[in-house]
């Protein structure tokens, strides 16, 4: 394992029995000697090096396997076949809870379970006020945590986690349980996590928030890595898994087969010139998307749209071509949306193409595989809108 | 706030058994256990006074029992049985009822048939305490002398039996829950098989050669034998005409307790490798 590699999975596989077909008394397990055992293989030969203060989240459809990875990396779960090494402290939130004891208070838990993460007494004496104060749980500290709702739970569950210091915080879908107001002050420690440098590594169906803080995600699904690497397009991958890429509307709608065909989609200065990732503002940004359409399809289309979406998938601009621009065979097409001068708020954007039929109905989406991105100006670089403004100031009664 | 130095060493912190760990979690379930009741802690230390006046009652004046000041004869093999069957009794749901932390935290899962070794260690010493004063307050001195100092290697063998069939227990009830029935009825039976409420001398009458030996197999017949020899001590002699006692001698015991030490010793081996061979699936299991 790497200096810089702080969790590593090679060839890892779990497999499941069958919950109703185990034997859990020496009765059944004499009598239906390996009868019919169904296997559920819940990994199959994940391989993922997590680097030292990386943020990835892993994501998936509900059973693919992301909290059985998650507890397979923490150390939870034994895997069926392959290794996982790990290097310093890990703290776990997984599965909306910490390992509290329901009848112990919430400090005799927050001492138990900073005692099994390998603190000393005195060491947890040092920690206790700020765990205190960042759970906002002081009135009810001495009340048996049997007593607390679920989000009093997290809270301090997530308090201990995040104080205990850790290398390693591993954290299962937390961020849905608490309030707004916790919700933020998670993200807060977590942005201070990634500037300390460690590693964090996060199950969650909030993709926006995937994409926001992750420097890397995994897509799961059935088990297997689908997708590993920018969270933009990991994102993306899992929408198509699920589904959930098209609008609602248009879903039936979609010709069958490919009679639609986007082939690459390229950012550059000018159309036809070398394909660029970076931009700076005020540079020209051009937008070629190709696509293969047959006659019938293309001659359906009234207009093609192009919508620039930046972080959490929110629509910055859209540009559009009319029908008049468009050819009038079908065939293949080279499409070019022409920007003379990037925004100065700057970000990363994806595109999105939607060819519209006459009465406006959708026939067909399509989304980019890549990024391209637009540094910010300086004092540009708040908001989603630059516009042009004035400023004054005057002293309306003296001092 | 840093803490401990380096990865690599919070790592070991994390995985290794540390005494931190388990005196917390003994501590814990001391304070469980205690939760609302007033008396708290004084209830453990009354059970055996309450033993003494109960059972003195019904064998010296009801039953007429041969043997003298019997309820501190049954104390002496009493209190490190108690140590023993609650141990092994405990530690049978150690890591069942501890669920909650073994799927979701990962730490030395050691710790857990330990705790519950631990937990009833202590109170067999507050509880001994308790016995040595009353013998003494009673002006019953007899335990006071060397041979006081056999209860050491009887308690380090009751010690070690108790551990290995802790951490046995604890990981076989995992995946069998009847280990937890079996070893009721088992712990239920060994307390009649032991000679704690009757003396060991009405059956080593019936004992010869072989059989003599075969008998402290049983590492808990040697450790009860010790502690009584240690505890209550003088061998007065049962109205009858037999010997309470085993043996007015010291050999006697350091025998029976080498044997039984060295069976508690592979039945420890035995629990340790089935509880680390078998930890590894616990989460899963649970």
């Amino acid at each position: 394992m790497g200096e810089d590699i702080v969790i590593s999975a090679r060839n890892v596989s779990k497999h499941f029995i069958s919950h109703t077909e185990r034997a859990t008394s020496l009765k059944e397990r004499l009598i239906s000697r390996r009868s019919s055992q169904t296997m559920f293989h819940a990994l199959n030969n994940i391989n993922l090096d997590i680097e030292k203060g990386s943020t990835v989240g892993l994501i998936g459809a509900n059973g693919s396997g992301k909290s059985t990875t998650l507890k397979v990396l923490a150390g939870i779960l034994r895997p069926t076949t392959g290794e996982v090494s790990s290097r310093g402290r890990i703290a776990s939130l997984l599965e909306l809870g910490a390992g509290f004891n329901s009848e112990l208070t919430g400090r005799e838990n927050v001492y138990l379970n900073a005692s099994l993460l390998g603190l000393t007494r005195r060491e947890t004496d040092g920690l206790f006020d700020q765990i205190l104060d960042f759970s906002e749980l002081a009135e009810f500290i001495d009340a048996p945590v049997k007593h607390y709702s679920s989000g009093m739970y997290v809270r301090l569950g997530f308090s201990v986690a995040v104080h205990v210091d850790p290398d390693i915080l591993l954290v299962d879908e937390v961020l849905a349980v608490g309030d707004e107001h916790f919700s933020r002050k998670c993200l807060a420690k977590i942005a201070e996590f990634q500037d300390q440098g460690r590693t964090i590594l996060f199950v969650s169906h909030g993709l926006d928030l995937i994409e926001r803080i992750c420097s890397r995600a995994v897509v799961l699904d059935h088990g297997n890595v689908k997708y590993d690497g920018d969270p933009y397009f990991a994102t993306g991958e899992l929408r198509k898994i699920l589904g959930t890429d098209l609008p609602e509307e248009i879903q039936d709608e979609t010709p069958e087969g490919s009679l639609i065909d986007f082939g690459a989609v390229t950012f550059s200065h000018q159309p036809g010139s070398e394909a660029i990732a970076e931009f700076k503002p005020g540079q020209p940004l051009s937008i070629r998307a190709e696509l293969s359409i047959t006659d019938y399809w293309a001659a359906k289309v009234d207009k093609i749209q192009a919508v620039v979406m930046g972080v959490g998938r929110m629509p910055v601009w859209a540009m559009a071509l009319d029908r008049d621009q468009l050819p009038n065979g079908g065939g293949h097409w080279a499409l070019d949306f022409v920007v003379p001068s990037c925004p100065r708020t700057g970000g990363r954007f994806v595109v999105s193409f939607l060819l519209l039929a006459g009465n406006g109905t959708p026939m067909a989406m399509h989304q980019t595989q890549h990024a391209f991105a637009v540094e910010p100006e300086p004092g540009h670089s708040v908001g989603l809108l630059s516009v042009d403004y004035q400023t004054a100031s005057s002293q309306i009664v003296p001092a | 706030m840093a803490l401990a130095t380096s990865p690599d060493s919070r790592t070991r912190a994390q995985n290794r058994l540390r005494w931190e760990l388990l005196a917390g979690l003994i501590r814990k379930d001391l304070k469980v256990k205690y939760q609302g009741s007033v008396l708290g802690f004084l209830w453990s230390l009354a059970n055996p006074l309450l033993l003494l006046i109960v059972y003195t009652f019904v064998f010296q004046v009801v039953l007429k029992n041969n043997v003298p000041r019997f309820g501190y004869f049954l104390l002496s093999g009493l209190l490190i049985w108690n140590m023993f069957t609650g141990s092994v009794a405990t530690a049978t749901d150690a890591v069942v009822g501890n669920a909650g932390l073994v799927k979701k935290v990962r730490f030395p899962l050691g710790v857990l048939p330990l705790t519950s070794v631990g937990f009833h260690v202590v109170h067999f010493v507050l509880q001994l305490g308790v016995l040595l004063v009353v013998m003494l307050v009673t002006g019953y001195t007899a335990f006071i002398g060397w041979h006081l100092l056999l209860a050491i290697p009887a308690v380090a063998v009751a010690l070690v039996l108790t551990t290995g069939l802790a951490f046995l227990v604890a990981a076989l009830n995992v995946r069998y829950r009847d280990t937890k029935h079996i070893v009721e009825v088992v712990l239920m039976a060994g307390f009649w098989i032991n000679p704690i409420v009757y003396s060991v001398s009405l059956v080593s009458a019936h004992l010869h050669g072989a059989m003599g030996v075969a008998y402290y197999l049983n590492p808990m017949a040697g450790v009860v034998v010790a502690m009584q020899r240690a505890i209550y001590a003088k061998d007065v002699g049962a109205r009858s005409g037999n010997p309470v006692l085993a043996d007015p001698g010291y050999l006697f015991y350091v025998e029976r307790l080498a044997l039984g030490g060295l069976v508690s010793a592979l039945i420890l081996l035995l629990g340790v490798y089935t509880y680390n061979r078998l930890s590894a699936d616990f989460a899963e299991e649970l």
